[in-house]
Order: C-alpha cells, then structure tokens, then sequence
C-alpha cells in the first residue's frame, strides 16, 4: 500500500544542511496501523509530510499503492497536534469542508456532516465553534472530517499528545473503531511508547534526528482490542518493555 | 475609552474606623465626567473670546462668536453642505476603491511568490513616496474636478489597505492551507475558503486605519486645486486673511472625522458579533 524506499530528506537552514530522515525504507500493508514512535523533533513528522506528497523526499521515493508520490496525496486524511480546523467555520461546516470543496450539495452536505458527528459523539455541538470547544472535541470534529471524506489512509502526527490521559484512552477507542469500520491504513507518529503499543500492528522505533528506523516489533495483541484493558496484559508488557529497552537509548544522550 | 463599571475594588478597611478616604478622581460618574468636559470646552472658548483682541490680535485667532457666526449663516445659506458633499463623496469614492483595489493587489502578491519577488523594490519605492507628492499628476490626469481629489484618497487606501492583505494572506497558517489541498481543494478554492477568510481580520485591520487617511487624501486634493469642498474652503478662507472662516471650516472637518470614526466603530462592532472578525 505504501512503499518507502530509501527516503532520505535534509532541509537548508541558513548555511547549514539539516538531515531529518536517512535512508529510511518501509513498507505498510492495507488496514495495517503502523505506529513510528522516537524523540521529540526526530523528523518522524517529516515521514508523513512525504507520505501525504507535502515534502519531496530528497533522496528515494515514497510510492502510494503502486504510483510514486509526486504531488498532494490526496487519498490520505492528515491529523496534527494543532487540529487544523477552520477557525471561522462551526463544527458542522468543518466537518462538511470536503464535501463543500468537492462541490456537493449544501443541504446533503449539511445531513451528512451531522451524520458523521453523532457517528464520533459531537452531536449538540453542530453550531460550536474551534475555539469553544475542549481539546478533545476538536479531535472529534477531525476525525468526523476525515471520516467524511472519506481517507483510506490516515497520518496521524501525535494527535493526542495535548490531551490528558483519560480523554486519549477514549480518542483511542474511537480511532481504533473508525479505522476498523472504514477499513483504513494508519500511520501514527508518536513519542508516547503506551500509545503506539495500544493502537499499532507494528512498532518503529526512530533515532534521534536524522531519523532512521533502529527497532522493528510487531505487535500481536489480536482485534479488536480493548483499549482500556490490553494494557495490562503479560503480552503488552512485553512488547512495551522490549520497545522501551531500545527508545530509553535515544533519550540517554539528552540533557533531559 | 473609559468603560462603566470597571472600578477597581475598595480596599476593605478592617480595624472599624474607616478614615474618610475620598474617592480617587478618575473614578466619577459618567455624568459627573461630562460636565467637566463640558466646563472645560466652555472654559477654553471663553478664554478664547477673552484673549482674542486683547493678547492676541484678532485677525490671526479669531473669536468664537465670530466662528459661530460663520457657521451659522453657511448653515443657513446652505453653502457649506455643497462643500460638505463633495468632501464627503471624495472620501467614501477614493476610500471604496482604494481599498478593493488594495485588498485585490494583496491577495494577488499574497499568493504569487514570484510577483512579490519581481515588484518588491518598486513596491517599497512607491510606499515610501509621500503620496501627496502625487497631487499635480492626478490633476493634470483627472482635472480639477472631483476625480482628482478621489484619486489621492484612493491611493492613500491603496497601500495601507495592501500591506496589511499581503502581511495576512501571508500569516495564513500553512497547515490550513496543506490541510484543504490534501482534501483535494483547487488553488481557486484554497484562495476563496482558506486564504481570503483568515486574511480578513488584517484586511478589516487596514481599512479601519485607512479610513482617516480617505479623508485627508480628499482634503488635501481640495487643497491643491478644487472649486468646492471643505479643502478648497479653508484654503480660500485662508487666502482671503479671514481667520473665523478657517476655524469654521477645521470644526466642520473635526465634526467628519469624528462621525467617520464613529462609523467605523459601528461596523467593526458589527463585524465581530457576525464573527468574521477574529478567531
């Protein structure tokens, strides 16, 4: 589905050449979630940004079911930290912004907007605007989005990382829920280890800038998966343990 | 601004006999405060009718009986809303195309590295110029009539109106941008949806400015060379030695000023309960 082959990306700053990712090759499956988990800045948001053609990879290429990427991907749904809502537009004219730009009807549009609200729990907050609404429901109101328009793919660039611990267990679920529903393939860039076990069939474990995949590990807690509890089993400790034993190498060097 | 109802709290006195602290002054009624302003402008016109004359020779300060006067009878032979008018056309025409012709350049730069690139140098000439300069080119352009004093308002809108489309459409966020275009939005839609609405604070921004601007774009053209508005007024009062007519004509100017400002203020109110303002 998506294949990254020897994708290396270094950016100009002033004078000085910055390498954010070095011969990273990748390759994720259909209805794979796909977890890349390293230090913060590491260039794992750089992965993404080629993934979805924003960046071109300086060197490699990033090839999307079989074509190289060389424009906007326009298959894959984009999830920041900083939800990119419209500020100016209430929730349900965010949600319907893909169907208003593909030129759909604006009463359709608007029952289909608050379809895929109610889908993610946001009824009731159709009129609300960005602003006016918690940490949480903004991610809401992005996935609704994206729900509606329908990604195959989903980039997620740590899309929880501002919520608190109890709001993420319950972002995840829903993530969890809408990706198995609508059959999508996931990439989430993370730096939280409890995460990236939870949700993914595969961990990456980048090092420090540039980023280069350092450890592999597939993740066989079986789907679906109960977010809540799965953390306490045998097998996710496992899997955690083994993960944190390499990723704690690349935090060792930092002046934390 | 002084806003009803935003007094800082007393401190509360707790060892039972309060000294008879007195107010501090700057914390009195709204009507309190209206009668000293009241006082005060009526103190300064008598001092100003008392010097006139004995300090000061009439001809240069004039009397406020005198300006009274002169407005009293433009009032009632109707001339000054002639020069009114005009004045007031002037502004509102070179204020309307100034600003769209300006909101229009800043969006187009906004969005076009190249163009910016290319026209920078020339742009940044023509913003440092004093536009006034530009005067005797609009009237050998346009005539003396009302089309040259609108131009000079209109460019004086133009660049203010410019720079603060271009700085917004600039500040645009570009994940709001990158966003849209992943969801398959045009380079049409991306200006119409995402760039031009986050622009429109910092546009608003420049028109609110730029409004006063409109009226001395349009006062000075009347200066330079006109046979009507207010400009033209205090210039020829001026050239006639006639001191109360120049004073008459600055209150009118204030007077339009102030109503504009207040104008601009009521549409701004407007703007940000319809939330096109701000984020």
């Amino acid at each position: 589905m998506i294949d990254i082959r020897h994708v290396s990306k270094s950016f100009h700053k002033r004078d000085a050449v910055v390498d954010a990712v070095r011969d990273i090759n990748l390759t994720i499956a259909r209805h794979e979630i796909v977890a890349v988990i390293g230090p913060s800045g590491c260039g794992k948001s750089t992965l993404l940004n080629m993934i979805a053609g924003l960046y071109a990879p300086t060197r490699g290429h990033v090839v999307y079911k079989g074509t190289p990427v060389a424009d906007v991907n326009t298959d894959v749904g984009y999830m920041t930290q900083k939800d990119n809502l419209l500020p100016w537009r209430n929730v349900r004219d965010n949600v319907a912004f893909p169907l208003e730009l593909a030129g759909v009807a604006r009463s359709e549009r608007m029952e289909r907007a608050d379809g895929v609200i109610r889908h993610v729990g946001l009824d009731g907050f159709e009129e609300r605007f960005p602003t006016e609404l918690s940490g949480g429901m903004r991610k809401r109101a992005c996935l609704a989005r994206m729900l509606l328009y329908g990604a195959e793919t989903a980039l997620l660039d740590e899309p929880f990382a501002a919520l608190d611990a109890q709001l993420k267990l319950a972002m995840h679920d829903l993530v969890l829920r809408l990706a198995a529903e609508n059959g999508q393939t996931v990439v989430l860039v993370t730096h939280d280890l409890m995460e990236a076990v939870t949700l993914a069939d595969r961990v990456l474990v980048c090092t420090r800038r540039p980023a280069t995949v350092a450890l592999e590990q597939r993740i066989d807690l079986g789907r679906p998966r109960d977010v809540l509890n799965v953390r306490f089993s045998n097998a996710f400790k496992a899997y955690y343990d083994a993960l944190w034993e390499r990723l704690r190498l690349e935090y060792h060097e930092d002046r934390v | 601004m002084t806003v009803p109802g935003t007094k800082l709290e007393q401190p509360e006195v707790l060892d039972g006999h309060a000294p008879a602290v007195r107010p501090p002054l700057q914390e009195m009624s709204g009507v309190t405060m209206a009668l000293c302003q009241l006082a005060l402008g009526i103190a300064v016109l008598l001092a100003w009718q008392g010097a006139s004359g004995r300090l000061v020779d009439n001809f240069f300060i004039s009397n406020p009986i005198d300006v009274g006067r002169r407005l009293l009878g433009w009032t009632l032979d109707g001339s000054i809303f002639r020069h009114l008018w005009a004045t007031v056309y002037a502004t509102a025409m070179g204020f309307f195309i100034g600003a769209v012709a300006g909101a229009i350049l800043g969006v187009w730069l906004g969005v076009s590295p190249l163009a910016s690139r290319l026209l920078n140098p020339y742009l940044n000439g023509l913003n440092a110029l004093p536009k006034v300069a530009l005067a005797p080119l609009f009237v050998l352009w346009f005539g003396l009539g009302i089309e040259s004093k609108i131009a000079l308002a209109a460019v004086l809108v133009l660049f203010l109106v410019f720079l603060n489309t271009f700085a917004g459409v600039r500040e645009v966020d570009q994940d709001l941008i990158d966003g849209a275009r992943l969801m398959r939005a045009t380079r049409v839609q991306v200006i119409t949806k995402v760039i031009i609405p986050s622009a429109m604070s910092w546009v608003f921004a420049g028109l609110k400015i730029s409004v006063p601007y409109a009226l001395i774009g349009a006062v000075l053209g009347e200066m330079i060379a006109a046979n009507r508005g207010l400009g033209y007024l205090v210039q020829f009062s001026g050239s006639q030695f006639d001191s109360a007519g120049v004073f008459a004509v600055l209150f009118v100017i204030a007077l339009l000023a102030v109503a504009l400002n207040f104008l601009v203020e009521i549409v701004q109110h407007r703007m940000e309960r319809w939330r096109i303002v701000g984020r």
